[in-house]
């Protein structure tokens, strides 16, 4: 770099002059070492001030709260004095081991997390398909699409909840329809994790159907062209052509939904506002978010909340391993 | 295989017409315009939760006094800010707004321990007073030289006082109960609908109650019940106990104490024998069941007429009546209380003291409905001669005071809220659904025991 800069500055300065007096040339040389410096110096280290934003920023509101989690989850603390720590070691996370509560919410962040990425991801992709084909207005059908995910969550579950009452609902009103009974969607231990599913599908299929659109439009059509040729099907184009094709964009969905199913926290917390944190009366849709949520806010018991808080950093992290170890067998074997 | 159509758009020819693109584009915008309309009518309501609602134009050189409240406390709206600022023409008081006491209080506690994010003057609801009392007194201002201790129900005062004797929370408002119910579906069931002789049907026992619910099931109107859901039958009858979850030692006793098993087990026999609706209190289908009058009674602190008032229908208007409950219990009722550390602490504890007189408690019941917890208020003409759109002419003010002379003084501990919501959403509501008293008990004392585990 500093050569770029010795090379440029001589036809500027005293390019023109044909006998420079060699006191001027030794201060003129001193001067340009100093400028050289503080240019090797500004090239050196501006790079990492224009990236400490982010990175102060980080540390202040990610890096720092993380350690102060992990330094509180070792103490009991209550909300009520939080300064007032008294140590306990690894008690909170050996309780976790049979806090049946705990395992309850895990349960059913697992089975909330599965119920609702796999369909949705499978609709989006169908979805995407669709949309693929030449159509009428298909600007309107990509924003109408992306609409839930525009959408408030809060607005949103707070809508989907009126939809799902057991006596007034409309979703049970349609059902009796067929004479279906009514069912309590808040109540049944599957139903209300079905129905806290369907709010997540819906917000979140248009957004993975658009990812999956944008990736489509970019596989070279004569792929399609010379499957039509050896006369392949509509359907095996899609198996053997656009499946392949995406399968990176499909495991970054997979990756993105995963992260997004294990945090899972305002649909369930306001699908049974009354019941506040404790996701049901028998806590049959409380996911580990939330259970982090009552134990920190409603129970204002903020030790075990930073236990839980770290076990759930970890199991993400095993979470990760693993799809880690899955994306590179498939990349592997393609 | 034919030619199969090209999916891609952006294989289309680039050129198009001019009018075309301009009319696409003019409908996607005005899609997204009309979308962005709708999401912005979405949000809107959440503005509610923090609203600023400031009153008087924050003059200059003047002292500003500023309250921290949730719900629907009612200083504003019966005009007892601006009759302060008359009084004292250098004080302007601005408040700020939380709708539910849940997001209310954590941020409360969280602003008490920082010392920093705090109003001049703090509500504090009942079932959170014994923790704020136990403790943070010592970040809160002392209020027995500016708040007179013969004015307020002995056991109000007694609540906002520390065992060392600092009253640190001075009462508001309190829930004397009664029982609200249907003169028209009572006496379709073949009930007395006068309300002294349906007071007498349950006068002394929770029991009774219930057996008048077996009566009113046996000729019920259809699609009714007795009352309206197992909690507000359960919260009714616990809080006419003296000692319900903690002992005057401060221990938590709710699992040995016989009077809440006694309470659960009576209320989830009621639930099994389908004298409650299937409902959890303040949700919308709750609501939904006081307008279409799916149920016949409920236990009904003042503040509850308005409720009721707000979710029926213009036709329930004068249909309801009220009677004295099997035993008088408090449900409900807040506090004020004033950070130490605030800019304008003395006038703010004056503020307090003034709001808490029993001139203005007189007033805000006539507007709020919210009840006084300073007797001397109970023979002003703003109560004695209170009533509601809901109960025609029962003379409410009067129903409440009996009341409220009767309500025991009650042990109070820190986690009584959580504890009686874990009685309630987390048990009886159960037997409602189908389980037994035993499994709901189980699962109740489960979820109870884990929440106070420290």
């Amino acid at each position: 770099m500093p050569t770029r800069h010795d090379a440029a500055a001589p036809p500027v300065k005293g390019g023109a002059a044909p006998a420079r007096p060699p006191a001027e040339s030794a201060t003129e040389e001193r001067r340009r070492a100093r400028l050289s410096r503080r240019w090797q110096r500004d090239v050196r280290w501006s790079p990492y001030a224009f990236v400490s934003p982010f990175f102060l920023l980080f540390v202040a509101f990610g890096l720092f709260p993380l350690l102060y989690t992990g330094w509180a989850s070792l103490h009991a603390v209550e909300l009520t004095a939080p300064t007032d720590m008294s140590w306990v070691g690894l008690r909170n996370f050996t309780r976790i081991f049979d806090d049946e509560f705990f395992w309850n919410a895990a349960k059913n962040t697992l089975i909330i997390g599965v119920i609702s990425t796999v369909p949705q991801l499978m609709m989006a992709l169908g979805i995407a398909h669709i949309l693929n084909y030449k159509l009428r207005a298909s600007t309107f059908y990509r924003v109408v699409m992306l609409a839930p995910y525009a959408t408030s969550i809060a607005a949103a579950t707070l809508v989907f909840v009126l939809l799902f009452g057991r006596d007034y609902g409309m979703i049970n009103w349609f059902l009796g329809l067929f004479g279906v009974d009514q069912i309590d969607w808040q109540n049944g231990t599957w139903y209300s994790k079905i129905a806290v599913s369907t709010i997540v599908i819906w917000r979140w299929t248009g957004y993975n159907a658009l990812i999956y659109l944008a990736a489509m439009q970019a596989i070279p059509q004569d792929l399609y062209e010379s499957a039509a040729l050896d006369g392949a099907s509509r359907w095996k184009q899609f198996l053997h052509v656009t499946l392949p094709s995406l399968r990176p964009t499909i495991l970054f969905t997979c990756v993105v939904s995963t992260i997004g199913a294990s945090q899972l926290f305002a649909e369930p917390l306001l699908f049974d506002a009354n019941k506040g944190a404790s996701g049901g009366s028998q806590h049959q849709f409380q996911t580990l978010g939330l259970y982090l949520y009552e134990q920190g806010w409603v129970n204002q018991h903020l030790g075990r909340a930073s236990a839980i808080a770290w076990t759930m950093f970890l199991i993400l992290i095993v979470v990760g391993i693993i799809n880690y170890v899955i994306s590179r067998r498939l990349r592997a074997s393609s | 295989m034919r030619a199969r159509t090209l999916p891609h758009s952006r294989l289309r020819s680039g050129g198009g017409t001019r009018i075309a693109r301009t009319t696409r584009k003019t409908v996607v915008i005005a899609a997204v315009a009309a979308l962005g309309a709708g999401l912005l009518a979405g949000c809107a309501d959440d503005g509610k939760d923090e609203d600023d609602t400031s009153s008087g134009s924050g003059g200059g050189g003047k002292t500003k006094i500023t309250l921290g409240l949730f719900g629907t406390a009612g200083f504003e709206e019966s005009g007892l800010y601006k009759e302060y600022e008359k009084l004292h023409p250098d004080i302007d008081i601005q408040q700020t707004v939380v709708e539910r006491n849940e997001n209310y209080y954590p941020a409360l506690l969280n602003h008490l321990t920082t010392g920093s994010g705090l109003q001049d003057i703090q509500m504090v609801e009942v079932g959170n007073i014994a923790e704020i009392v136990g403790t943070q007194s010592d970040k809160l201002l002392d209020l027995s030289k500016y708040g007179k201790k013969d004015d307020y129900l002995p056991w109000k005062w007694q609540q906002g006082t520390t065992s060392g004797g600092q009253t640190v929370a001075l009462g508001t408002d309190v829930g004397p109960m009664a029982i609200c119910y249907r003169k028209d579906l009572f006496e379709k069931a073949g009930l007395p609908t006068d309300r002294a002789e349906v007071g007498k049907l349950w006068a002394g026992s929770w029991d009774k109650l219930v057996e008048t619910g077996n009566k009113y099931k046996a000729k019920a109107p259809k699609g009714t019940t007795f009352l309206d859901s197992p909690g507000g039958l359960l919260q009714a009858i616990l809080s006419s106990e003296k000692d319900r979850f903690y002992d005057s030692s401060g221990e938590v006793i709710y699992k040995t104490n016989p009077a809440v098993k006694a309470a659960f087990d009576l209320t989830a026999k009621a639930a099994k024998d389908g004298l409650v609706g299937n409902q959890t209190q303040f949700q919308p289908a709750w609501d939904t069941t006081i307008a279409n009058s799916k149920f016949a009674a409920m236990s009904c602190p003042p503040w509850m007429l308005g409720y009721i008032k707000g979710k029926s229908k213009p036709e329930a208007a004068g249909k309801w009546e009220i009677a004295q409950a099997p035993k008088s219990g408090n449900w409900g009722g807040s506090f004020l209380s004033v950070p130490k550390n605030g800019k304008n602490a003395e006038e703010a504890a004056k503020l307090a003291a003034w709001l808490t007189a029993p001139e203005q408690q007189a007033k805000l019941f006539a507007v709020q409905g919210s009840f006084p917890s300073t007797p001397a208020a109970y023979d002003s003409a703003a109560v004695k001669d209170a009533k509601n759109d809901m109960t025609g002419d029962a003379p409410i003010g009067t129903i409440f005071a009996e009341a409220a002379k009767n309500i025991p003084v009650q042990t109070i501990g820190p986690k009584d809220q959580i504890i009686q919501q874990g009685l309630t959403d987390n048990g009886v509501i159960l037997v409602a659904q189908g389980k037994s008293a035993a499994e709901a008990w189980k699962n109740a004392v489960k979820t109870i025991d884990n929440a106070l585990d420290k």
